[in-house]
């Protein structure tokens, strides 16, 4: 098992060096100038070139590339060039808001998806299945940004119920920043829970037909034992490969959900920085984007085989 | 069978009592079946599959599939009506009044549970709670069903134990409720015959020691007639016959229980039909062989397998596992030699280094009097067509997507043999020498009974005319009305045809009924070789001795 645990943690590693060279030439590769957008369309040639060697861009690129692995490893991530603060810093107070955000949406889409998931098994051929089969429809081909705006003309501006924008840090008031972020988290699970959903019903149809559940029944356990240590147990095994291939996609969703909600993420300084060639910022939040996205696959990956004794016995074989 | 009254409250006699028990899908699958069972009484259902047999138990434990129901009759458990009992009180008597050992081993234990939990969770809902308690009759039901070591082992995984070991922890699962009744359901039949033995008089022993009634479920008559007091024949949802064994074995009155009685595989040697009609094909066979391998000599031996070695390296732990050690046999042109032992000697490997899907690590196998190895790709072609493979499940070794013809077509195909015109002709020409009619061609395999795929998939063995056909345990899955029938084609086909057979199998009937010799193997080595009659007759070496002795029903059959 831990060599198991290593090797994918070597694995991973790899994975995000090889990200990381693909994310620097790949920035600057994009259309478009920082210096000039820093200085503006009047700037003379000589200020453009100021600023170039400032940011270290009129060297060649194979010597920046070297900077940039090097400010990996110390962590100090440059400045930005539109605002002239740390990168580090930036990513340390919009980052949380994003994990929060992204946590959440995950713990509502897995709460609402299993159980729509499972109810739907339950019932198969009933209401209750059409139900279900509807809203993960729904949930799967409304476009997030539609339903975010409905949720705030219906729930916040109508009735209400919830804040149509805002963020409150989740540490220093958990019970506030949470009720901040129900809305935006909701919107945001919303097409992940309906992939769960569907999921589910296909798995737990599969693993309550197989002859270990009839095993079970035949044992005398009870219905909820049956159907959750030996259906929906084994039908987790899906569920996590499912979940961990969609949580990239929470990660992109988030920035337009962040822009809805406008709060203050990772999603806002991405669009921003984008927008004003901010090379050390983009570099910085992609390369942080990346390793999240690594570090997920890779907890998918061990929870895999924690779910599966299976997988860990053959992949300690090969 | 005496009639029990205490204090005036009429108890019932029987443990089980099934009367005009119906069931329905669509239309009506059971029916008007009836049969009691008495304390300590052991009871066989005999049929083959689609017979109703396994129905009828899904509908004593209230658990059959889908749209299934009993649409009339009645189950009654010490005479309380299952069939209108409610959902709570069927939980409350499964496990802990009538048990089940079900049928595949294999797919019967949760994956992802280790097997003491599993045995535990039965024990917490019997009603035992201190966890110590649990832990201690965990262990002591694993010991009793035979699982050594069970202190450790019963942190393990299902797919950590063999067969027959889950079978064991099936076992202790099903008598960790201590029921009066027990449902076997096939419990061995996917299971090699010597740990069938050993399970069987495990469960047989367990089962007299507690007094528990027996409802044993088998399309083995043999078992059934060994270990059982009473059996009962099932055909196409009907019970058609019943008695005791030595009526029911002895004196069948029922044209199915005939059947079936004459069909199931023993091991006398005595009727020797393959040894009739192979004798009368070996000559010919010869002749066939000469003139396909023209201007080469020609030995006798079909195969000859010398101090073949096959190592097998598991990545990373530096642990070698030997398959094969030093076997050498020949394989007589013309005729049928059986590959005989149990899961784990090797046999199929065999299999797969003659057929070119694998290499030996050293020796030598000359198949036609050309090494196996040759290197040249040519003379792997030749190879390949030189001998075709009939593998042992008929429903995973047919294309789905293909028909049939395609699929028998196939080979021709890949070797380029022919025009269309011609590979057409030959494709009606094999399906004909398989006994198909024409228009199983327009088909696909799942329109196809297990025969007929099987017969296909001989068909598709037989279209390139190999000298040699490789059956890896060519008739194993099939029901034995269906394996007899199979077993008769390859008769004709070989007196036919002339085509040798290596025939790869764990059934030492299926070698009585076929083979003309016999190789014995254990562990990756030969324990015996030589004619079939010899071999069975006098067996020289202990293992086949103890082969011998594990046929379920061998004595009872041929009295």
């Amino acid at each position: 098992m831990t060599r198991f645990v290593l090797t994918k943690i070597f694995h991973a590693f790899i994975t995000f060096v090889l990200s990381g060279i693909v994310i620097f030439f790949g920035v600057r590769m994009l259309p478009g100038d920082p210096a000039l957008a820093m200085a503006g369309e009047e700037a003379t040639p000589e200020r453009l070139d100021a600023i170039r060697a400032d940011l270290g861009l009129d060297q060649p690129l194979l010597v920046q590339f070297v900077k940039f692995l090097g400010s990996i490893v110390t962590g100090d991530l440059g400045e930005s060039t539109r605002t002239g603060l740390a990168v580090t810093e930036m990513i340390a107070t919009t980052l949380p808001v994003t994990l929060w955000l992204s946590l959440y949406a995950i713990v509502v889409a897995v709460i609402v998806g299993i159980t729509l998931g499972m109810i739907a098994e339950r019932f198969r051929g009933k209401w209750p299945e059409l139900g279900s089969n509807f809203i993960a429809l729904l949930g799967l081909s409304v476009p997030n940004f539609w339903l975010g705006l409905l949720a705030i003309m219906g729930l916040a501006v109508i009735l209400g119920w919830f804040p149509a924008s805002g963020y409150v840090d989740v540490l220093s008031d958990p019970i506030r920043g949470i009720y901040y972020l129900t809305l935006p988290a909701v919107i945001l699970g919303t097409s992940l829970a309906a992939v769960i959903t569907r999921q589910t019903r296909a798995s737990m149809i599969e693993s309550m037909g197989t002859d270990y559940v009839r095993m079970a029944r035949a044992k005398g356990l009870s219905r909820p034992r049956v159907l959750f240590r030996y259906g929906l147990r084994n039908s987790l095994i899906v569920l996590v490969t499912i979940i961990g291939l969609q949580l990239g996609g929470l990660i992109s969703g988030a920035v337009v959900t962040e822009r809805i909600f406008a709060l203050p993420g990772l999603g806002k300084l991405t669009l921003d920085a984008v927008f004003s060639r901010d090379y050390p910022v983009i570099q910085a939040v992609v390369l942080v984007i990346t390793a999240s996205y690594i570090l997920i696959n890779l907890a998918v990956d061990i929870l895999y085989s924690v779910i599966n004794p299976q997988i860990r016995v053959s992949e300690d074989a090969s | 069978m005496s009639t029990e009254t205490s204090g005036g409250v009429e108890l019932s006699d029987f443990v089980l009592e099934v009367s005009g028990l119906e069931v329905s899908y669509e239309a009506p699958v059971l029916h008007d079946v009836g049969f009691t069972l008495a304390p300590g009484e052991r009871l066989a259902l005999v049929g083959q599959s689609g017979s109703g047999k396994s129905t009828t138990i899904s509908a004593i434990l209230g658990l059959l599939p889908g749209t299934g129901h009993v649409s009339s009759g009645a189950v009654k458990y010490r005479g309380e009506d299952l069939v209108r009992a409610d959902r709570a009180r069927l939980q409350t008597l499964r496990g802990r009044s009538i048990a089940l050992v079900p049928q595949d081993p294999m797919a019967s234990l949760n994956p992802s549970m280790r097997v003491g939990d599993q045995i535990a969770d039965a024990l917490r809902t019997y009603g035992m709670s201190n966890s110590a308690e649990v832990t201690h009759n965990v262990v002591r039901l694993m010991t009793e069903a035979g699982i050594p070591d069970a202190e450790n082992r019963r942190r393990s995984y299902p797919h950590e134990f063999s067969g027959g070991m889950r079978q064991r922890i099936l076992i202790a699962i099903a008598l960790s409720g201590e029921p009066d009744l027990i449902i076997a359901d096939e419990p061995t039949s996917a299971l090699d015959v010597t740990v069938q033995k050993q399970i069987l008089d495990h469960l047989q022993k367990l089962v007299t020691e507690r007094g528990t009634s027996l409802l044993f479920v088998t399309h083995d008559l043999g078992v059934a007639g060994e270990r059982t007091d009473t059996i009962l024949v099932m055909n196409d949802g009907r019970v058609v016959e019943r008695g005791t064994p030595q009526q029911v074995l002895g004196d069948p009155q029922d044209e199915y229980t005939k059947a079936l009685v004459k069909a199931a595989p023993s091991i006398v040697v005595g009727r020797e039909p393959s040894r009739a009609l192979g004798a009368a094909g070996s000559t010919p066979a010869v002749g066939v062989g000469e003139g396909r391998v023209d201007g080469e000599a020609i030995s006798a031996n079909v195969l000859e397998v010398n101090d073949l070695h096959k190592i097998y390296k598991l990545h990373g732990r530096g642990k070698e596992v030997h398959a094969l050690n030093g076997v050498s046999f020949t394989a007589k042109r013309g005729q049928t030699t059986a590959v005989i032992g149990e899961s784990g000697s090797g046999k199929s490997t065999i299999a797969k280094i003659v057929l070119g899907l694998e290499r030996g690590t050293s020796g030598e196998i000359l198949a036609g009097g050309r090494n196996v190895d040759a290197s040249s790709r040519a003379e792997r072609s030749i190879l390949r067509r030189f001998s075709q493979p009939v593998f042992q499940d008929p429903f995973s070794s047919l294309n789905p997507m293909w028909g049939i013809e395609r699929i028998i077509r196939e080979p021709l195909d890949v070797f380029k043999v022919g025009t269309q015109v011609e590979r057409k002709r030959k494709v009606a020409e094999v399906l004909d020498q398989v006994a198909l009619p024409a228009s199983m061609l327009e088909r696909r395999p799942a329109e196809l009974s297990g025969g007929q795929r099987q017969r296909i998939a001989i068909a598709r063995a037989l279209i390139s005319e190999p000298e040699l056909l490789i059956c890896d345990e060519a008739v194993s899955a099939l029901d034995v009305l269906v394996q007899e029938q199979i077993l008769e084609l390859f008769r004709q086909l070989q007196s036919g045809l002339g085509v040798s057979c290596l025939f790869i199998t764990h059934d030492l009937a299926v070698v009585a009924n076929l083979a003309d010799d016999v190789v014995v193997m254990k562990n990756g080595e030969v324990v015996e070789a030589g004619a079939t009659r010899d071999v069975i007759d006098r067996p020289t070496a202990e293992y086949t001795q103890k082969l011998l002795a594990a046929v379920p029903g061998s004595g009872l059959l041929n009295a």
